[in-house]
């Protein structure tokens, strides 16, 4: 250790301890040419015979240094030296060099950062990875559990220290909060009192629930998120045991959540929520139906497959226990980590393989253009073997050329990802969970630089291989620019080129694909049209305390609305499409069903003009009219997929439901795609807002033909004589809800159709180099030719021929990759299969465009090359 | 190059200055290089710079050290002299030595019957 530190010291004083050297020599030379005098030798004599004893003084110097200090840095510093002054030389090659490989590492970079986020890193809680989230395969598609078997299961399993649950179907915009500042929707979810407690989250300030506050009549309390606290009440501590008033309540403020404590990017990506409120486990709540998501903290030593296997029996004894209740128990458990990323996981992968291609291809095109410099620089280099420079030392020389220039490229790409990242973060109208956390830490940097260095030995290494193969008297003596030993060179060249046509072509039918299915998704019939669509909520305040009044509230804001100019038409509802669901069972009167296969239909609460607002089609019979309410006969409307599956071969317009005691139906609307946009709508059902108290929340929906920046305003005013407080920002667009919906899918497909492009221009810019340079090194060939007759046209055909000949042998091979790879994409796609004519014929199509535009101009130029000149030129 | 000369072993050069300087005391680079072909009858000549590669680095692993000092005919010359851990080393490095010279010796003592002579 010492040693090290000693010749670590030697280094850094090097030219003190060469003096030293030098002195010590001195003296020992002056006493061996006195020895020789006394030996009788002429001081001339004298003064030779020393020197050859003292032996090379200049290699003795070199080798003193090597040993005392550090020879690996003195080459490495020579090495970088050289380095420079090379590519200070070449600053064009260097620079667009550096540029690419920043865009490549850039791109890796943040792929692996959202990659390391969701797949590799933890969920941000204590102890994540003992996190579980346990599912209710009997609620489709919400996956909610009844409140009964959340506390049976607490008391009955071995498997979870803790059980808690948050409530699901807590609406977006519930709780209006007034008093000090602009009236504002808040978002509050109900959690059960131990929900911060299994997920390891501790208050940044004041506490969480206790037991007392959550109970079913205790005072209201809520928790604070930090943004909230921040934006609203500007962190103030003092607003612990406070009471604020929403919905016109007072409700008193405990504690506020950490920064770090993200609820929305976990379980609601693509949302905001304010408030955490209790979320009693009572008899009352139980009778909500199965309303709770449940997570579960795991003993130490259980594995999830043992709690699997308990909670399989745990659920079949509860379900029977329940038979009463309607609802059922089968729970499936998995990692609240899997729950959570697992659906992107595939699509990330594909991001990473993508990501790597495109690094792939970098590699190529600068191993090509390095191959192209070595040509250039064959003197230089055969000047340094004639000078005595080793095999081992050329390419080392070669490799931290590459490696510099490499490693350049990734503080840019670093650089670029940190903006990228800081971008993605900002991004919360995508549905992508924890995209919040994402961050450029030391693990991404470790990678970065890995990265860099695999890189620069990767692109590096080809060329570099290739550099002693010089022969050093030949190229002397050459005076022209030298054909040796370019013919290997050419040929690796055209490899490395069809390498890149074939990695591209992959990429470019994954992207294709994944495009395509893209498209598909947007063509969907969603049921409705959402264009030009606008959405606020209007709840009625708790003045309007009966129905009657409710009803009155609902005719007058839908009067108000639709007399106002530019609204084409207008209704309520209670959940959005692609916003919430819920499901309730349902039958004909009259109709027996087996337990196992008792219709269940989507619930929604519309009022009249609902159906004509959104443009779902009324297949048969009427809409609602302002006329169906609480005092006229019960009525229903429903889907074709619920009328088909209640009375199949039937007319259902006049059959009877066994909803709230018979509802009668009097009309059968299109299907509406709820959950998701790629999801076939199931059975649904549309109850009358006027008949039911049952909704928790108004929607009003109104089509317009004012522009965006108008209709907010326009609404309000129409509004003013009934709510005054109504907020600008609360508009939303239908359309925003669409996006929402496919704003993953969107995410990946713009991430790989940048890289494709980017792939695409590597691609063209390769096989560009290679012809212009194989035309460069055939002038005289081209003069020759030009000189016998052949005709510029045909030149240029042939040197184009020559350019597709390449990307042809790269297309063939990309094309037979990607039918096997494509395969592993299939969960992916939508409306096109992985064999998808289209995505191969288009990206052959966009390749042979490519490499002809890429062709055409050195082909130009050849054709250009007056036959005298070039003859003469040599 | 004559090939009767052994090449020296760096290990063995390394004994031999440690071994000079424990019994001659502190001496210079031009010393210890003339006592060691002295002693060797020539039959180790080599260059004579070389040593100096030998006593950095022996410098360096603190078995000896170097001071300033003045040779006999006025000139500046580091003195270099054997320290504690060298004396340790030198202990080491001669047992060492005599344990692979004994195999050696009896190694070379055999002879074509399989007895020792």
């Amino acid at each position: 250790m010492s040693y090290l530190v000693a010749r670590i010291v030697a280094w850094f004083r090097r030219s003190e301890l060469d003096q030293d050297l030098d002195q010590e020599l001195q003296a020992h030379l002056s006493l061996l040419i006195e020895e020789n005098v006394r030996r009788g030798l002429s001081p001339d004599q004298a003064r030779r015979e020393a020197l050859l004893r003292m032996g090379n003084v200049a290699s003795l110097r070199e080798a003193h240094r090597e040993t005392r200090g550090l020879p690996l840095v003195d080459t490495l510093v020579q090495d970088l030296r050289y380095t420079f002054r090379i590519l200070k030389r070449d600053t064009g090659f260097a620079l667009f060099a550096i540029l690419i490989v920043a865009l490549g590492i850039g791109a890796s970079t943040i792929v692996f950062s959202v990659l390391n986020t969701l797949l590799l890193r933890p969920l941000p809680f204590k102890d994540a990875d003992r996190l579980v989230w346990i599912a209710n395969k009997k609620c489709v598609p919400e996956q909610t559990t009844q409140v009964a078997y959340i506390l049976d299961a607490r008391r009955a399993n071995n498997s979870f220290t803790e059980l808690a649950a948050y409530f699901a179907y807590y609406n977006i915009g519930d709780r209006k909060l007034t008093g000090d500042g602009d009236p504002e929707r808040l978002t509050a979810v109900p959690v059960t009192q131990n929900f911060f407690h299994v997920l390891g989250v501790e208050p940044q300030t004041g506490r969480f629930f206790n037991e007392d506050e959550s109970r079913i009549d205790s005072p209201a309390t809520v928790v604070l998120t930090d943004s909230l606290w921040r934006r609203r009440f500007a962190s103030n501590p003092d607003i612990i045991g406070k009471t604020l008033q929403l919905n016109g309540k007072a409700v008193r403020v405990v504690g506020v959540t950490p920064a770090s404590f993200d609820f929305t990017s976990v379980f609601a990506p693509g949302s905001r929520i304010d408030l955490f409120s209790p979320f009693p486990l009572t008899p009352e709540t139980d009778s909500w139906g199965n309303t709770s998501a449940v997570i579960g903290r795991l003993k130490p030593g259980v594995t999830l497959e043992s709690a699997q296997a308990e909670f399989d029996i745990l659920g079949t004894r509860l379900s029977a226990e329940h038979r009463s209740n309607g609802n059922e128990f089968q729970p499936v458990l998995s990692s609240l980590k899997t729950y959570v990323t697992g659906r992107l996981r595939l699509a990330l992968i594909v991001l990473a393989c993508a990501v790597g291609l495109v690094m792939l291809i970098v590699c190529a095109n600068l191993s090509n253009l390095l191959l192209a410099r070595n040509a250039a620089r064959q003197k230089e280099i055969a000047i340094r073997v004639a000078l005595g420079a080793g095999r081992r030392r050329l390419i080392r020389q070669m490799l931290t050329e590459s490696i510099v220039l490499s490693g350049a490229g990734a503080v840019g790409g670093v650089l670029l990802a940190v903006i990228g990242t800081r971008i993605l973060t900002r991004l919360d109208a995508i549905r992508i969970p924890l995209l919040a956390n994402v961050q450029i830490d030391l693990s991404v940097l470790t990678f970065t630089l890995a990265m860099a260095f695999v890189t620069g030995l990767t692109f590096g290494l080809i060329p570099a291989l290739q550099v002693p193969a010089i022969r050093v008297n030949e190229t002397l003596k050459d005076s022209n620019r030298g054909a040796s030993g370019s013919k290997k060179n050419s040929w690796l060249r055209s490899a490395l080129v069809v390498t890149e046509f074939a990695f591209a072509c992959l990429l470019l039918v994954g992207t294709g694909l994944l495009i395509r299915s893209f498209l598909r998704v947007l063509d969907v019939d969603l049921g409705f049209q959402p264009e030009r669509l606008a959405t606020i909520r209007i709840d009625p305040s708790s003045n309007y305390s009966t129905q009657a009044k409710r009803n009155a509230y609902f005719d007058e804001a839908l009067q108000l609305v639709q007399n106002t100019a530019g609204v084409e038409a207008c209704g309520l509802t209670d959940v959005l499409p692609l916003e919430g669901d819920r499901s309730w069972g349902v039958a004909g009167v009259g109709q027996v069903y087996e337990r196992e296969n008792y219709p269940e239909a989507f619930v929604r609460i519309v009022s009249n003009g609902y159906f004509k607002t959104m443009g779902i089609p009324l297949r048969a019979g009427r809409d609602f009219t302002e006329h169906d309410t609480a005092t006229s006969e019960k009525v229903i409307i429903i889907n074709d997929t619920l009328a088909r599956r209640l009375w199949p071969g039937q007319d259902a317009v006049g059959q009877m439901v066994t909803q709230d005691g018979g509802r009668r139906v009097v009309g059968v609307v299109g299907g509406v795609r709820h959950v998701t946009v790629e999801q076939e709508s199931g059975s649904e059902m549309y109850l009358p807002m006027r008949q039911t108290t049952d909704f928790s929340a108004v929607e009003l929906v109104v089509r317009t033909s004012l522009p965006d920046t108008s209709v907010a305003t326009t609404i309000r005013e129409a509004l003013q004589p009934l709510d005054s407080n109504l907020g600008a920002k609360e508009f939303r667009s239908i359309q925003q809800l669409v996006d929402k919906a496919t704003s993953p899918r969107r995410f990946v497909v713009m991430m790989l159709a940048g890289f494709s492009g980017f792939a695409l221009i590597l691609a063209a810019l390769g096989i560009y180099a290679v012809i212009s340079y194989s035309v460069q090194q055939r002038t005289q060939e081209i003069g020759i030719r030009m000189a016998l007759g052949a005709s510029a046209r045909r030149l240029q055909a042939h040197i184009i021929l020559q350019t597709l000949v390449l990307a042809g042998i790269g297309l063939i091979i990309g094309l037979g990759g990607s039918l096997i790879m494509t395969r592993s994409l299939a969960a992916l796609l939508f409306g096109v299969n992985s064999y998808d004519p289209a995505s191969f014929i288009g990206t052959v199509i966009v390749l042979i465009a490519v490499a002809s535009i890429a062709g055409y101009f050195p082909a130009r130029r050849a054709s250009h090359i007056d036959p005298i000149n070039a003859l003469r030129s040599n | 190059m004559a090939e009767t000369k052994s090449e020296i072993l760096q290990g063995t050069l390394d004994l031999m200055v440690l071994q000079t300087l424990a019994v001659m005391g502190p001496m210079h680079g031009y010393g210890i290089a003339r006592r060691i072909e002295q002693l060797s009858e020539n039959a180790l000549a080599v260059n004579q710079g070389t040593i100096y590669l030998c006593l950095i680095r022996l410098v360096q692993k603190k078995w000896i050290k170097a001071v300033w000092g003045t040779s006999e005919n006025n000139r500046k010359a580091k003195f270099y002299s054997i320290t504690k851990t060298g004396q340790k080393q030198l202990k080491i490095e001669a047992e060492g030595w005599e344990r692979v010279s004994g195999v050696i010796g009896r190694l070379l003592q055999l002879t074509p019957g399989g007895k020792t002579s």
